[in-house]
């Protein structure tokens, strides 16, 4: 399969400080990439190489199978980017000011307006499109961002954090948006929000540092992730030790007198024996509820496993 | 040449936008029409006596010359000021990254932005040279010499806007790339005085000096080595701009 986005072994120097050090990725058609990352991680500076904004140090990135350095303009005409901060020219109107980017990627004269009107229609533009951005609230201007970036019908789109400043309801219009463009596209997106990856992306890179600490499928993610836990509340104080010769449970940790959580093993599966053992031992079962594993516990232990 | 059009289209009508151009295209004009004015004034003084005078200087020489004259000082102010935003300003507010990560190549936005800012200075030397031309109603001008001030006056402009593109390239802020510009500017501008204050010649000061070349063109000789000069200027900038600007991605 041809993939959309090659990167090999990217690093970029600031000075002496290494912002990204050998990320190797690839993209195809259909996938959507998330990638996350703490402040300062490198996710940015990712962004701006495969974008062209910036010169990789060494590595290097292919768009559509065309080198960004050796043939930057026929890359370049199958992306779509919106920067961290959206680049726009506040005294145009968005209507003005999206025709002069529809211009600048070469669309072709015909076929303007109409990819006007369907790019200002998916991001829900079509009732400012006369206004000056100047005057758009910030998550108005973050869509006229978007806008920008889907315009031409690129293949690859980049956005960085793209719902940065934008409501709860327009974040979930922008995560359908998304997960639409991923349907004939090929999507990368930034964010340092974990419910985003997981709900929109179908693949998932965490960089910690400059380098890569994961990159995987979100299925391959949830099913390679084997531990689960349990929160528990018992009306007695529950002896652990009973507890831990259960098998398959890895550790108790308590949090009160007599609410505590168990780790387990997902494939022993030891919720009914721990059930049974609190009823038969007469502690007083009050509340047993799975916790939902997050990519948050995934993230904080891959960034605190390469921290030490 | 398509992208270049887009982007000088877009930097021509985005200075219009802002009052910034109706500004410089008033206050220049008011000056300009009142030095036009005293020399049109001077030269009613004078006349009689000069109609006594074998090869006495005319009327363009006495209006237009430093009509033009002081246009050119004029602009040396005005010109950084106007071209002080064009990169720099893309940069502060992040709006560099949509030309960079389009299907353009810098020496398309470098020229297209120099186009694009050199339209209005062109129209502000169409609206100076328009002044002497009314003259014509009731006089008669040397059209050759007010012919070679337009082109003088053109082709410094076309040098000015290529200098103030290029420090607005490399500034971080538009104030100091506005006074990079006229730093630059001015220095060319008064390279040769101190040839003319000793015997000794400086043959390189001279070459180097703008003002030389412009007042060589004013005096109405349309001299090769002249108009190369200002274009050598223009071209020189315009190339230091692109690669200065294709260096921001190192």
């Amino acid at each position: 399969m041809a993939y959309l986005i090659e990167a090999k072994q990217l690093c970029r120097y600031y000075g002496k400080y290494r912002a990204v050090n050998d990320v190797s990725f690839s993209l195809a058609k259909g996938e959507i990439l998330g990638f996350l990352g703490p402040n300062g991680a490198g996710k940015t500076t990712t962004m701006q190489m495969l974008s062209g904004n910036l010169a990789p140090s060494s590595g290097q990135i292919k768009i559509n199978g065309f080198d960004l350095l050796d043939q930057p303009l026929m890359a370049k005409k199958s992306l779509g980017y919106l920067p961290d901060t959206p680049p726009l020219y506040k005294d145009l109107s968005v209507k003005e000011f999206l025709n002069y980017c529809a211009q600048l990627h070469g669309v072709a004269k015909n076929n303007m307006t109409q990819c006007i009107n369907h790019s200002m229609e998916r991001c829900g533009l079509t009732d400012v499109s006369q206004r000056l951005i100047d005057n758009l609230s910030k998550g108005y201007q973050q869509r006229v961002g978007i806008a920008q970036a889907i315009l031409h019908n690129p293949d690859v789109i980049i956005l960085d954090e793209p719902t940065v400043g934008l409501d709860p309801i327009q974040i979930k219009e922008i995560r359908t948006l998304i997960r639409e463009l991923g349907q004939e596209h090929g999507v990368i997106l930034s964010t340092h929000h974990l419910s985003e990856v997981q709900e929109s992306c179908t693949h998932v890179q965490i960089i910690h540092q400059g380098q890569l600490v994961l990159n995987e499928s979100i299925e391959g993610l949830n099913h390679s992730l084997n531990t689960g836990s349990l929160l528990v509340s018992t009306r007695l104080m529950p002896d652990t030790e009973v507890l831990l010769t259960i098998p398959g449970v890895n550790s108790v940790e308590p949090i009160t007198d007599n609410k505590f959580i168990i780790h387990y093993c997902v494939s022993e599966d030891p919720c009914q024996q721990i059930t049974e053992t609190i009823i038969t031992k007469g502690w007083g079962l009050q509340e047993l509820s799975p916790i939902k594993k997050s990519l948050e516990d995934i993230f904080i232990s891959l960034t605190h496993t390469s921290d030490s | 040449m398509n992208m270049i059009n887009t982007i000088a289209i877009h930097e021509f009508k985005s200075l219009f936008l802002s009052p910034l151009a109706w500004t410089v295209l008033a206050i220049l004009q008011a000056i300009l029409a009142y030095i036009f004015l005293t020399q049109v004034e001077t030269f009613n003084l004078i006349q009689p006596k000069l109609a006594t005078i074998e090869g006495a200087p005319g009327l363009t020489d006495i209006v237009v010359i430093p009509l033009f004259s002081n246009a050119a000082i004029i602009l040396l102010l005005v010109t950084p000021l106007l071209t002080m935003r064009l990169i720099c300003e893309d940069r502060r507010n992040k709006t560099l990254s949509l030309l960079m990560s389009a299907p353009i190549s810098s020496a398309d936005i470098i020229i297209g932005k120099y186009l694009g800012s050199l339209g209005l200075l062109l129209i502000l030397v169409v609206l100076i040279t328009l002044m002497p031309l009314s003259l014509l109603v009731g006089c008669e001008l040397d059209m050759g010499k007010l012919f070679s001030n337009l082109l003088a006056l053109m082709l410094l402009v076309t040098a000015f806007t290529s200098t103030g593109l290029f420090m607005s390239t490399i500034a971080g802020h538009p104030t100091v790339a506005a006074m990079g510009t006229f730093g630059v500017l001015l220095l060319l501008w008064i390279l040769d005085w101190t040839t003319s204050m000793n015997d000794q010649r400086s043959e390189l000061l001279e070459y180097l000096s703008i003002l030389r070349h412009f007042q060589n063109l004013q005096s109405g000789q349309l001299n090769t080595a002249d108009i190369s000069y200002f274009l050598l200027f223009t071209m020189t900038f315009l190339f230091l701009g692109i690669s200065s600007l294709n260096k921001d991605r190192l």
